[in-house]
């Protein structure tokens, strides 16, 4: 199932460590989420055809943005003030039509402290890389006469049957710099002053990334 | 500074222990908050201090002891509110930031040279 419920765009500072009355420590990422500015509301009614609503995070300059962009955010009224990050988020028909366009949204409206979130971002890009670093795979060893086949995964397939390697199969190939979402972070510490949230756990992408964080659908 | 530098350096000042210029070849005394069966004490742990590992909020060191004939080792985070209080009652001169060498030595060989006046030296 899609998660639909309510979301916000962030970016994600790093992480550190917290620690708590108890000496407790957790490792966590530090995300800057918000304050958004919601640029368009999107109904099945209306000729879009789905529930969304089109958020906008950070700023940029004017001068960055192309003619089309300015006209698209002048309808909100950011076209002062452009966002650098703009966003959709799929929503249910009740939470896509809470919202009014050039409405302001801070992490208090929609996250609080203890709950559990999703997070969707760009991983790193570790470029083309080999089956044992992307896939964990052993790779040979390296004495009783091995040679050029150390860092290989073995056979690729069988003999006459199938006569064919079977489609999905593990390969070197690009990894990373993808689209991942990790489910069910727990928001351990919550800043509502300066928009912080501290996450347990990683989320994907290099420091400074954008990211969306959602509502968990799993929760 | 940035954001990331904002926070780590709120987590260092919101340490309520006395900030103890503690190093490597110290001999120390750790006084440890323990919680057990809803009640808590404070433990005392004494030896040398091994390895200092730094990042700000992030930092920990490693005190190492010999309890009973076995070398015991214990890592304790600086930030954490569990770690009450250190006293340093001897100073090493010791040449190198991390002493892993003790762990192969025993007895006299695992001595260090003492600096007889460290305290006077601040």
């Amino acid at each position: 199932m899609a998660n639909e419920s309510k979301g916000l765009l962030a970016r994600k500072l790093g992480m550190t460590q917290i620690f708590e009355e108890d000496g407790t420590i957790h490792g966590v990422t530090v995300l800057e989420v918000g304050p958004n500015t919601v640029l368009q509301v999107k109904t099945d009614e209306g000729k879009d055809g789905y529930n969304a609503v089109q958020l906008g995070f950070d700023s940029a300059k004017p001068s960055r943005l192309t003619k089309a962009e300015l006209g698209h955010l002048a309808k909100s009224g950011n076209a002062e003030k452009p966002p650098r990050f703009v966003r959709e988020l799929r929503l249910s028909k009740a939470d896509a039509s809470s919202y009014e366009v050039g409405q302001t949204i801070t992490a208090a409206d929609i996250f609080e402290s203890g709950a559990r979130i999703d997070v969707t971002g760009i991983s790193k890009g570790k470029g083309y890389a080999g089956v044992m670093k992307r896939w964990n795979m052993k790779g040979f060893i390296r004495s009783h006469g091995t040679h050029e086949f150390f860092r290989h995964g073995g056979s690729i397939g069988t003999r006459l049957t199938p006569g064919m390697v079977l489609s999905g199969k593990k390969m070197s190939g690009q990894m990373g710099n993808e689209q991942k979402t990790i489910q069910n972070l727990q928001i351990v510490r919550m800043d509502a002053e300066r928009n912080l949230l501290f996450v347990k756990g990683g989320v994907p992408g290099p420091n400074g990334a954008y990211i969306a964080v959602r509502q968990a659908v799993k929760a | 500074m940035n954001l990331l530098q904002t926070i780590e350096a709120e987590t260092l000042a919101a340490r309520t222990r006395e900030t103890v210029d503690v190093r490597p070849g110290d001999t120390v005394r750790v006084h440890v908050r323990i919680t057990e069966a809803g009640k808590s004490r404070i433990q005392i742990f004494e030896g040398t201090v091994i390895r200092i590992k730094r990042g700000g909020p992030r930092s920990t060191f490693t005190v190492r002891k010999i309890s009973s004939g076995v070398g015991v080792e214990r890592v304790f985070p600086s930030c954490s509110p569990n770690v009450t209080k250190i006293e340093v009652t001897a100073r090493h001169k010791v040449r190198r930031a991390k002493l892993h060498f003790l762990r192969n030595r025993r007895g006299k060989a695992a001595r260090l040279k003492p600096i007889i006046d460290f305290k006077r030296k601040k």
